[in-house]
C-alpha cells in the first residue's frame, strides 16, 4: 500500500490577516506557518494504516523553499519520505496538476488531501487531482476504511451523511473525524530526529499556466461597537433583532 | 453567450440557494446581454423558477443516486448542449463536490465563496471571502469557460417573471464507480448550511445535559443548532456541530451565541453572518468585540426567558 498526504502550508489559526504593497500582497511577516489542520487530520489517519498494514507514507507540498519546515514536521509525525514542488503556487488548479503529474506513475492506491485549506478556503485541489488521474474521490470525507484494493468511507453532507465505498485508488478531502482532536500524532524527540535522515525530494516545477489571477485583497471593515440588552429586559433583543436588524 | 445556472433541488422542490443563484445569474445575464439557462435534477415543480428569470430549464430525470461523477458529468455534458460558457452554482456540500470535477472536465476557472455580484465583468473578477472570513480577496477568471460559486446568504432573492421552457431530459442508465448508501439524520432537523438562524452553544452551558436551551430556543426560531469545537471534542455534541474555522462555516442571517468566548478560530468561521448576538456573563468575553448585539448574564437565566419572551412575540 502506497499512500500520498497532500499538506498545504497555511497562517496558524491565531494569524491576523493584512496586505500590503497597497493591498495586493499578503503581509507574511510575523506569521507562523502550520500544517493545514484538515490535513494533520489526514496525516495522522495515514500514519495509523502503516501500523495495520505493510505501508508507505509520503507527504508532498507544492510550494516553496518556506514550505520545508512544514514537510520536515510531517516526516517527525511519520511519514516515510516527503517530496516538495519548487514552486509558489498561485491557483488551484496548478497545484492540482504538479500533484497529478508527480503521481503519474508511481502507483499511489489512495491519496489524501484536505477538505480545504483554511487560507483561500478553494476546497478544490482533491476533487481535481481525482479527475485529472482518473480516480474515485469522497469529500468532506469523516471516516476512512481500506484493504489492499477496496475502500469503504464516509462523507458528510449538508443533512447527514453517506456512506461511499469502492475501488482504489481513492483521492479524499478529509476533515475531524477521520481522527478525533485527541489522537493527532505530536512529534516527539526520536521522531525529530529521526526526520532528520529521511528524504525530503526537491521536484522540479512544469504548470506554470495560470487559470486565475489574484488581482487585490480587502481588510474586514471595521466593526460597530456592540448594543447592550439589559438581561431584565430581553423583550429589548427580540425588538432589536424586529424591528432594528430584521432577522426575525 | 448563455449563463447557465445549477438549481439544486431537495425532494424535488428548488432549494433557496437554487433562487439566490438563479437571481444572481439573471442580474449577470441583464448586464451582458445573454441568456439565462438552469440545470436541475429532478425538479417536481420546475415552473417555479420562472420568477426568477430563467428562460430555458433542463430538467434532469434520473433515479440514479446522488454521485458526484455521474452528477458532474451530465452537468458538463448539459452545459455543453446549451452552449454556455459561465456556469453559477450555490455552496452546498454537494455542489462543492461536485464542481471540482467539472472545472477540470470543462477546463474552466473556478472561484469559490464568491460573495458579490462581479466588481468587473471583462475581465471577470469576483469577491470572495477567504482566510476563513478574515478579509477578502479578488481573483480574476481567465478561461474560455468558467465557473462561480457563490455562498449562500450573500447577494439575495430577486423576483425577475421571464418566459420559461422546461425539457426534460432522461439520461441513459448511469453507472457507478462507488456505491452510495445516504444516511439521514433527523430529517426534522435544520442544516447549518441551510438555515437562516444558528443557535450555538459553547463551554459555558457546562454539559451536554443542558443543551435543552440551546435546542428550545433554535426550536421556535426555527434555527439550526452549532457548538463551539471544545464542545463537539468532549462528545457534547456531534461534531457535525462544529463550527468555526476548522469545522463548519456558517453564514446565516442571524447567529446566537450562548456561553461561547469569542476566540479567534471560532469567529473566524461565523464571521459570515449577518448578524451576531452574544450571551455571556463576562462582559471580557472577546465575542463582545465581534457580535451586533449583546447580553451580559447568565445564559441559564437569560436563555429561558429569551424563549418565553420569543414564544409571546411568535404568537403575537
Ligand atoms: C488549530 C485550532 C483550531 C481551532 N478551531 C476552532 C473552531 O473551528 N471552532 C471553535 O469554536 N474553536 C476552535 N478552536 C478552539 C478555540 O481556540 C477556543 O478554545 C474555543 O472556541 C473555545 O470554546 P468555548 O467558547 O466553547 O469555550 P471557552 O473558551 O471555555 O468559553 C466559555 C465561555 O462561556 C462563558 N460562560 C461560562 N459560564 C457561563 C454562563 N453561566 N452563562 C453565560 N456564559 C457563560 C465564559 O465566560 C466563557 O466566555 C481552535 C483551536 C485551535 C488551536
Ligand atoms: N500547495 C499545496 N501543496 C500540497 N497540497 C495542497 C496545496 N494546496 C492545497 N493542497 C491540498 O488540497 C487540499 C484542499 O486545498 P484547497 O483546494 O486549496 O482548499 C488541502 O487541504 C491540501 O491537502
Amino acid at each position: 500500500m502506497k499512500v500520498l498526504v497532500c499538506i498545504s502550508s497555511v497562517p496558524d489559526t491565531t494569524s491576523k490577516i493584512n496586505f500590503i504593497k497597497n493591498e495586493t500582497q499578503f503581509d507574511k511577516s510575523g506569521v507562523q506557518y502550520i500544517i493545514n489542520p484538515n490535513d494533520e487530520f489526514g496525516l495522522t489517519r495515514a500514519i495509523w494504516l502503516k501500523e495495520k498494514e505493510s505501508c508507505e507514507v509520503h507527504a508532498i507540498c507544492v510550494g516553496g523553499i518556506d514550505t520545508d519546515p512544514i514537510l520536515r514536521k510531517a516526516l517527525a509525525i511519520g511519514a516515510d519520505q516527503a517530496f516538495r514542488v519548487d514552486i509558489n503556487p498561485m491557483d488551484a488548479n496548478q497545484v492540482a496538476r504538479e500533484i497529478s503529474d508527480f503521481i503519474k506513475d508511481k502507483e499511489y492506491n489512495l491519496i489524501i488531501a484536505g477538505r480545504e485549506s483554511i487560507d483561500y478556503n478553494g476546497g478544490m485541489v482533491p476533487g481535481m487531482i481525482a479527475t485529472l488521474i482518473n480516480a474515485n474521490y469522497v469529500s468532506n470525507c469523516v471516516s476512512l476504511d481500506v484493504d489492499q484494493s477496496n475502500f469503504k468511507a464516509t462523507r458528510e453532507t449538508d443533512g447527514g451523511k453517506e456512506e461511499i465505498s469502492g475501488i482504489l485508488p481513492l483521492v479524499i478531502g478529509g476533515q475531524k473525524g477521520l481522527v478525533e482532536e485527541s489522537d493527532l500524532i505530536i512529534p516527539n524527540m526520536r521522531g525529530i530526529m529521526m526526520s532528520r535522515k529521511k528524504p525530503l525530494t526537491i521536484i522540479e516545477a512544469k504548470f506554470q499556466k495560470l487559470q486565475t489571477k489574484t488581482v487585490k485583497y480587502e481588510k474586514l471593515p471595521p466593526k460597530g461597537e456592540v448594543k447592550l440588552v439589559n438581561p431584565e429586559n430581553i423583550n429589548d433583543l427580540i425588538d432589536l433583532l424586529h424591528n432594528e436588524a430584521k432577522v426575525i | 453567450m448563455a449563463i447557465v445556472v445549477y438549481l439544486e433541488t431537495e425532494n424535488g422542490n428548488f432549494k433557496k440557494s437554487a433562487l439566490e443563484v438563479s437571481s444572481y445569474g439573471r442580474k449577470l445575464a441583464d448586464e451582458t446581454k445573454s441568456n439565462l439557462y438552469g440545470i436541475a435534477f429532478n425538479s417536481d415543480e420546475p415552473l417555479k423558477i420562472q420568477k426568477y428569470g430563467v428562460e430555458k430549464l433542463i430538467n434532469i430525470k434520473t433515479d440514479h443516486v446522488f454521485d458526484a461523477k455521474s452528477y458532474a458529468d451530465l452537468l458538463c455534458k448539459t452545459f455543453k448542449d446549451l452552449e454556455g460558457t459561465l456556469f453559477i452554482t450555490g455552496s452546498s456540500a454537494d455542489s462543492r463536490f461536485i464542481f471540482p470535477i467539472v472545472s477540470i472536465s470543462l477546463d474552466a476557472s473556478y472561484a469559490t465563496n464568491v460573495i458579490e455580484f462581479p466588481s468587473s465583468i471583462s475581465p471577470l473578477i469576483l469577491k470572495r471571502s477567504a482566510f476563513t472570513n478574515k478579509g477578502f480577496v479578488f481573483t480574476e477568471l481567465k478561461t474560455n469557460y468558467k465557473i462561480i460559486g457563490i455562498l449562500n446568504n450573500s447577494f439575495g432573492i430577486f423576483e425577475s417573471e421571464s418566459k420559461l421552457e422546461v425539457k426534460d431530459y432522461i439520461p441513459e442508465s448511469l453507472e457507478s464507480n462507488v456505491q452510495v448508501e445516504s444516511i439521514k439524520e433527523d430529517e426534522e432537523k435544520i442544516s447549518i448550511a441551510d438555515a437562516e438562524i444558528v443557535v450555538s452553544g459553547g463551554r459555558g452551558l457546562k454539559g451536554p445535559e443542558n443543551w435543552n436551551l440551546v435546542e428550545d430556543l433554535a426550536k421556535i426560531l426555527g434555527a439550526a443548532t452549532a457548538c463551539s469545537k471544545p464542545v463537539s471534542d468532549m462528545g457534547w455534541r456531534p461534531h457535525s456541530e462544529h463550527v468555526g474555522q476548522t469545522g463548519k462555516p456558517v453564514a446565516s442571517n442571524l447567529y446566537i451565541a450562548i456561553g461561547v468566548s469569542g476566540a479567534i478560530q471560532h469567529l473566524a468561521g461565523i464571521n459570515a453572518s449577518k448578524c451576531k448576538v452574544v450571551i455571556n456573563n463576562d462582559p471580557e468575553a472577546p465575542f463582545f468585540k465581534a457580535a451586533d448585539y449583546g447580553v451580559i448574564g447568565d445564559a441559564f437565566e437569560v436563555v429561558p426567558k429569551l424563549i418565553d419572551g420569543l414564544k409571546k412575540f411568535k404568537s403575537r
